[in-house]
């Protein structure tokens, strides 16, 4: 039976994993490439490595960082931040990513999902999407708008619209990230979440406001989400992916166990 | 011991390298010279992305060669799309052939059910005497990532379940292949791996 997916997500800046909340107060978390180690040694499906400077100044994704984290990794290992290009993703595969995550560049230019597909096949794109809902919305789910350059820039698109366009381009999974969630340890949109995994054939990965046990049970069943991203519920010893699995599994939550 | 990689530029390889020289395997790459296949002790096939992207190892002449290398009984594993190409073909591609070792055809899963493509960790049903998958216990996960699957046929070395029963794994004498990733797949796919290297020809 296929398993729900634990993602553990590391931020990057400057080589360093960092924490911010809501993209902003942002604090040291340690090095990634032992961070990715710890990670997966201790149950985590999958490592997604976001270089969250790269976009807005303009750098490329921290290809040492990259090497260097996936030496030693032998689970799924998706890198996002600053890939414009076919040759940019062509950089970090080669560097030892599995996956790559597209965000603000393919927004900009559709067609980058459609050529990264073609090249490495769509399980290797990830369009990761960083979504914000106005509480005064007619439809705060239905319009929820995407945003660009880590939440500060309108992109005029809605979020589920954007999600199926994804999808039609040969993106192989998405992860949605609720902006107004992340990092404050409330839980997940799940009603956001949920209209994207019905409006898709492909896996949705829900991101954004883990904070207990509880809210990945409930984006794995309300939510309808197939993976659920979590960073900082790890970062500091609150939980490991193994014993947030142990609990899911609990709760009844299909999880790879034991890992 | 000596591992010749096959390169057909259908993604990367990075992952499949990293993991048999991470098991202390000798990786040789090739991408159309024939001479790592015609003194080969053991292949591998990896290849993630589409079916299509076989064509090119009918283009290099690599086909025959590892037609030749299989008949010689050196031991061979097809990962992914590595081990649907091991089939006479797949409906991704309906004009490209593949080995036609396996006679049966690769096909997409049954749409609208569940999610298309099968992302994420998933269990094995081991056949009994499969040596590739030995030592593999039940509850055991392994990553899979993939639209196309090969059908359950008398071969099917294991047994998934994702919208339907599909082959997981194949085995027949020395040709092998796995549908999931084992260089992605942790302790269980590294060991699975290590039993490919360690296996030392039909008894």
């Amino acid at each position: 039976m296929i398993t729900k997916r634990i993602i553990a997500c590391l931020d990057v800046r400057d080589g360093r994993v960092v924490k911010g909340v809501q993209f902003v107060d942002i604090i040291d978390a340690g090095d990634p490439a032992v961070q990715a180690a710890r990670h997966a040694r201790e149950g985590a499906d999958e490592i997604v490595l976001l270089d969250i400077t790269a976009t807005h100044e303009g750098r490329q994704t921290l290809l040492d960082t990259v090497r260097r984290t996936a030496r030693e990794l032998f689970v799924p290992f998706c890198v996002g931040g600053g890939i414009r290009s076919a040759d940019d993703a062509a950089q970090v595969f080669e560097a030892g990513a599995d996956k790559v995550s597209v965000n603000s560049a393919a927004l900009a230019n559709p067609m980058l999902i459609d050529a990264i597909g073609r090249s490495f096949g769509a399980q290797a794109v990830v369009v990761a999407i960083d979504a914000r809902r106005d509480p005064d919305a007619a439809d705060p789910v239905r319009d929820a708008q995407v945003f660009v350059q880590g939440g500060r820039k309108l992109t005029g698109r809605r979020v589920v619209e954007w999600a199926r366009e994804a999808e039609d381009r040969g993106a192989g999974e998405i992860l949605l990230t609720s902006m107004n969630s992340d990092g404050m340890r409330t839980g997940f949109d799940c009603e956001l979440t949920a209209a994207v995994s019905k409006a898709v054939g492909i896996p949705v990965i829900a991101s954004g406001g883990a904070g207990t046990v509880a809210h990945f049970v409930d984006v794995f069943g309300r939510g309808r989400a197939d993976a659920a991203l979590a960073a900082s519920i790890f970062h500091f010893g609150v939980s490991s992916a193994r014993a947030l699995k142990q609990e899911l599994a609990k709760a009844g939550v299909s999880v790879r166990l034991p890992c | 011991m000596r591992v010749t990689v096959i390169d057909y530029k259908a993604g990367n390889l990075t992952s499949v390298l990293k993991a048999l020289r991470h098991l202390g395997a000798e990786a040789i790459v090739t991408d159309g010279d024939l001479a790592p296949i015609e003194s080969a002790e053991r292949i591998v096939l990896p290849g993630v992305g589409h079916f299509a992207a076989t064509q090119r190892l009918d283009a290099t002449g690599l086909t025959p060669a590892i037609r030749a290398a299989i008949a010689r009984g050196v031991p061979f594993l097809g990962i992914c799309v590595g081990m649907q190409w091991l089939y006479a073909g797949s409906s991704e591609a309906p004009a490209q052939t593949g080995l036609g070792h396996f006679a049966e055809k690769c096909a997409r899963f049954p749409e609208g059910q569940e999610k298309i493509p099968h992302v994420g960790w998933n269990s094995l049903e081991v056949r009994p005497n499969s040596r590739l998958l030995a030592g593999v216990e039940p509850g055991e996960y392994v990553y899979f990532t993939h639209s196309y699957k090969a059908p359950v046929t008398a071969d099917t070395a294991a047994i998934t379940q994702y919208i339907e029963p599909f082959a997981s794994a194949v085995e027949r004498g020395n040709v092998m292949g796995v549908q999931f990733h084992p260089e992605k797949s942790g302790a269980t796919g590294l060991k699975i791996l290590g039993n490919f290297l360690a296996w030392e020809g039909t008894e």
